[in-house]
């Protein structure tokens, strides 16, 4: 607590042991986490594993059952209003208002945070986004990447410390995609925070640092390389004919804790090297296959604790 | 379930048969769907019981079109025998209850003005004298003839009943031609234009029924659209979002306000004899009262169908309980408690006294404070009902 204080300067989100449930099924468990000034953090999990709610316990959308923390130097269970000030929070769903336009829509937005010249911050927003030509359609009516655009701008108008975004790229197209992350990229060189959530992998490799976090629990945080580095995984890239019955011969044998075919290639995972080593051997004589020894990608760290979690939790 | 899977993967083989059987399959596939959505929303579901039982008993009792016990004034210029015959005679009747006692002419019409009572009975100095003389005077009985139903069948028993009565207590006169004249005042619309009456109240009614409805739908559509999460997610506090809310709709209802009356004045004839002014204050109030409550509403109900409910469940009792429809002096006292808590009680008081009899504000403070009262109540339960998270 005392370190965290100190940097408080450091340090956009601080929080500790947050815990929140519905009806019963906890969906958050005891989750700490750190995210220091100026960077892009990103938020990964599956479907469901909490990154939502940990959002919204972030913003003041939620109050968490247990446990606490600061926001921008601001307690999240008592100083919400200050923090709802300072925050930008792009919804998973396209939450503007469908009926009203572009424009209107970000005047509104300027309007609430208390903007001295509406108008002109929402003419500057929209050329910014490239919306220009486009301001007087309804934001209902737009196609989904420029819904995105436009929620995006919506929550960076009225220029905030941190940008909470959760799955802004979902459904979005990869070229929308790549403009979008340009975009936070050119924010955080601002100095802006952003914490976002994602299920891209190749997303995943564009934020400074990363957190998994799976049926509420966060498994693990650091560097993409951190990460993959304290997985303890061994992987093996098999290229050749016939990976498709390799594959199902190989999955569930002893020491095999993950077995994935990408493209051409099959990765074939373990926790335990011995173990895996012994257990591949009779494959890696025959003929027509290629084994490598390689490091596990990302993708493949999260899928193993994801289904060891999966074991532990639920 | 076999069924929907195979006529769908074997295709083209089976087109007949699901032509055949089709339509019912699929209203059947849609009644179940609906039934399970119903079942799923309790506060439809209780609704669906709750408003015709409810509304049913509240003004099968309720409502009553030959009023009796009626609020009366009296005004009594001497103490006599005969006086004390009559008064019994009257409230023996069952018509006339006497409320209030005044002792100058003042008084009484004050009472009359504000609707504090229907009716006021005066007993003029020297009356038993003068009758005992054959003088042949005459009583006072003024009415507030605003509602003729609720004025007119206790006027037209008057006469035969007093009669009736003083031939048993006091053997005075003979039957045939009365020992004096009740001469009665049928202040305000003494045509008993029923027109004249119902539009007034008219526009309490249309007023109440669209203001609701705007409020009403106004936060569980943002919940429903989504926008709710971007709003509570940005700097505005709930009593903040409840102005906006409100605000736009006061003027529409003003304009609504001032169509209505404007037609009323042009086309049927309604006077307006007191202030317009003191009517367009007492009207935004009024407006701005329905607005409140239609928006509590809309914080305590799920979804855009309970919220049409809710108006509906206030809506009913509202016409028939409001003295709008039905005289609100004839009816129980316990119906009467409900309709004071109903802001069109009141309005439709206000509105009557200042179109038909010329009320001032100072006549109609009760009903003014009351309509704030309600109002200020309102925006309490909403703004502490309104959810500042998603919790």
């Amino acid at each position: 607590m005392t370190a965290g204080q100190a940097s408080a300067e450091n340090v956009a989100i601080d929080v500790h042991g947050l815990s929140k449930s519905f009806g019963g099924r906890e969906v958050v468990h005891d989750l700490s986490m750190q995210v220091k000034r100026g960077t892009i953090y990103g938020f990964l999990g599956p479907n469901g594993s909490g990154k939502t709610t940990t959002i919204r316990m972030l913003c003041g959308l939620l109050t968490p059952d247990r446990g606490e923390g600061s926001c921008l130097g601001y307690d999240i269970r008592r100083d919400a209003d200050r923090i709802k000030r300072q925050v930008g929070y792009m919804t998973q769903r396209f939450s503007l208002y469908q009926d009203l336009s572009v424009r209107e829509n970000l005047e509104f937005v300027a309007r609430l945070y208390g903007v001295r010249d509406a108008r002109g911050t929402a003419r500057e927003m929209i050329r910014r986004l490239g919306l220009t030509g486009r301001e007087g359609q309804l934001a209902g009516e737009l196609s989904g990447g420029w819904k995105q655009r436009l929620a995006l701008g919506a929550c960076t108008l009225p220029n905030p410390q941190l940008l909470l975004l959760d799955e802004p790229t979902a459904g979005v197209d990869p070229k929308a995609r790549r403009d979008f992350w340009n975009e936070i990229h050119a924010l955080a060189a601002d100095g802006l925070t952003v914490l976002v959530s994602t299920h891209y992998m190749d997303e995943a490799e564009r934020c400074h640092e990363i957190a998994y976090i799976a049926y509420g629990h966060l498994l693990a945080h650091g560097t993409v390389d951190e990460v993959i580095a304290k997985s303890a995984l061994t992987t093996y890239t098999v290229t050749g004919d016939g990976l498709n019955t390799l594959a199902a011969e190989l999955t569930g044998k002893p020491g095999i804790d993950m077995v994935a075919p990408f493209g051409t290639s099959l990765h074939v995972s373990g926790r335990d090297v011995a173990a895996l080593e012994a257990t591949i051997a009779p494959w890696r004589e025959r003929g027509g296959l290629r084994w490598q020894h390689s490091a596990p990608s990302l993708e493949d760290v999260f899928i193993e604790l994801m289904s060891r979690s999966k074991d532990n939790f639920q | 379930m076999s069924a929907f899977v195979t006529a769908g993967s074997s295709g083209e083989s089976r087109e007949p048969n699901e032509t055949r059987f089709g339509f019912w399959r699929r209203s059947y596939a849609m009644v179940v769907k609906e039934f399970i959505q119903l079942r799923r929303d309790r506060v439809s579901f209780a609704m669906i019981v709750m408003i015709p039982v409810m509304q049913l008993l509240l003004f099968g009792y309720a409502i009553n079109t030959t009023p009796r016990n009626l609020p009366t004034a009296l005004l009594l210029q001497e103490d006599s025998d005969l006086g004390r015959s009559i008064l019994k005679a009257l409230q023996n009747t069952d018509y006339f209850r006497f409320t209030r006692e005044v002792h100058n002419v003042a008084e009484f019409d004050d009472l009359l003005l504000s609707g504090k009572v229907l009716f006021g009975v005066e007993i003029p100095r020297g009356f038993e004298r003068a009758v005992r003389r054959g003088d042949y005077p005459a009583m006072l009985v003024a009415a507030d003839a605003t509602d003729p139903v609720a004025a007119g069948s206790a006027l037209s028993a008057l006469s035969a009943v007093v009669q009736t009565a003083l031939d048993h207590d006091l053997h005075i006169g003979d039957p045939a031609s009365p020992p004096f004249e009740i001469r009665v005042h049928a202040r305000y619309n003494p045509a008993a234009s029923s027109r004249l009456n119902i539009v007034p109240g008219l526009v309490g009614t249309i007023l109440t029924m669209t203001m609701l409805i705007f409020t009403a739908l106004s936060v569980t559509r943002e919940i429903e659209r989504g926008t709710m999460e971007s709003l509570l997610s940005m700097p505005i506090k709930p009593v903040e979002v409840m102005f906006g809310k409100i605000i736009p709709y006061v003027l529409v209802g003003f304009v609504q306000a001032a169509l209505i009356i404007g037609i009323g004045v042009t086309l049927f004839g309604v006077p307006v004899r007191g202030s317009m002014i003191l009517l367009a204050l007492l009207s935004t109030l009024f407006i701005t009262t329905n607005l409140a409550i239609g928006y509590t509403f809309s914080t305590i109900v799920q979804n855009q169908l309970q919220a049409m409910q809710m108006s509906m469940m206030f809506f009913l009792p509202s016409i028939l309980l409001s003295g709008f429809m039905f005289p609100f002096a004839g009816m129980p006292v316990w119906a009467q408690y409900i309709g004071e808590g109903l802001p069109l009680t009141h309005y439709v008081r206000i509105v009557r006294a200042i179109m038909l009899k010329g009320a001032t504000l100072q006549n109609l403070q009760y009903d003014m404070l009351a309509l704030l009262a309600l109002m200020l109540l309102a925006m309490t339960i909403a703004v502490t009902r309104f959810r500042r998270t998603l919790d």
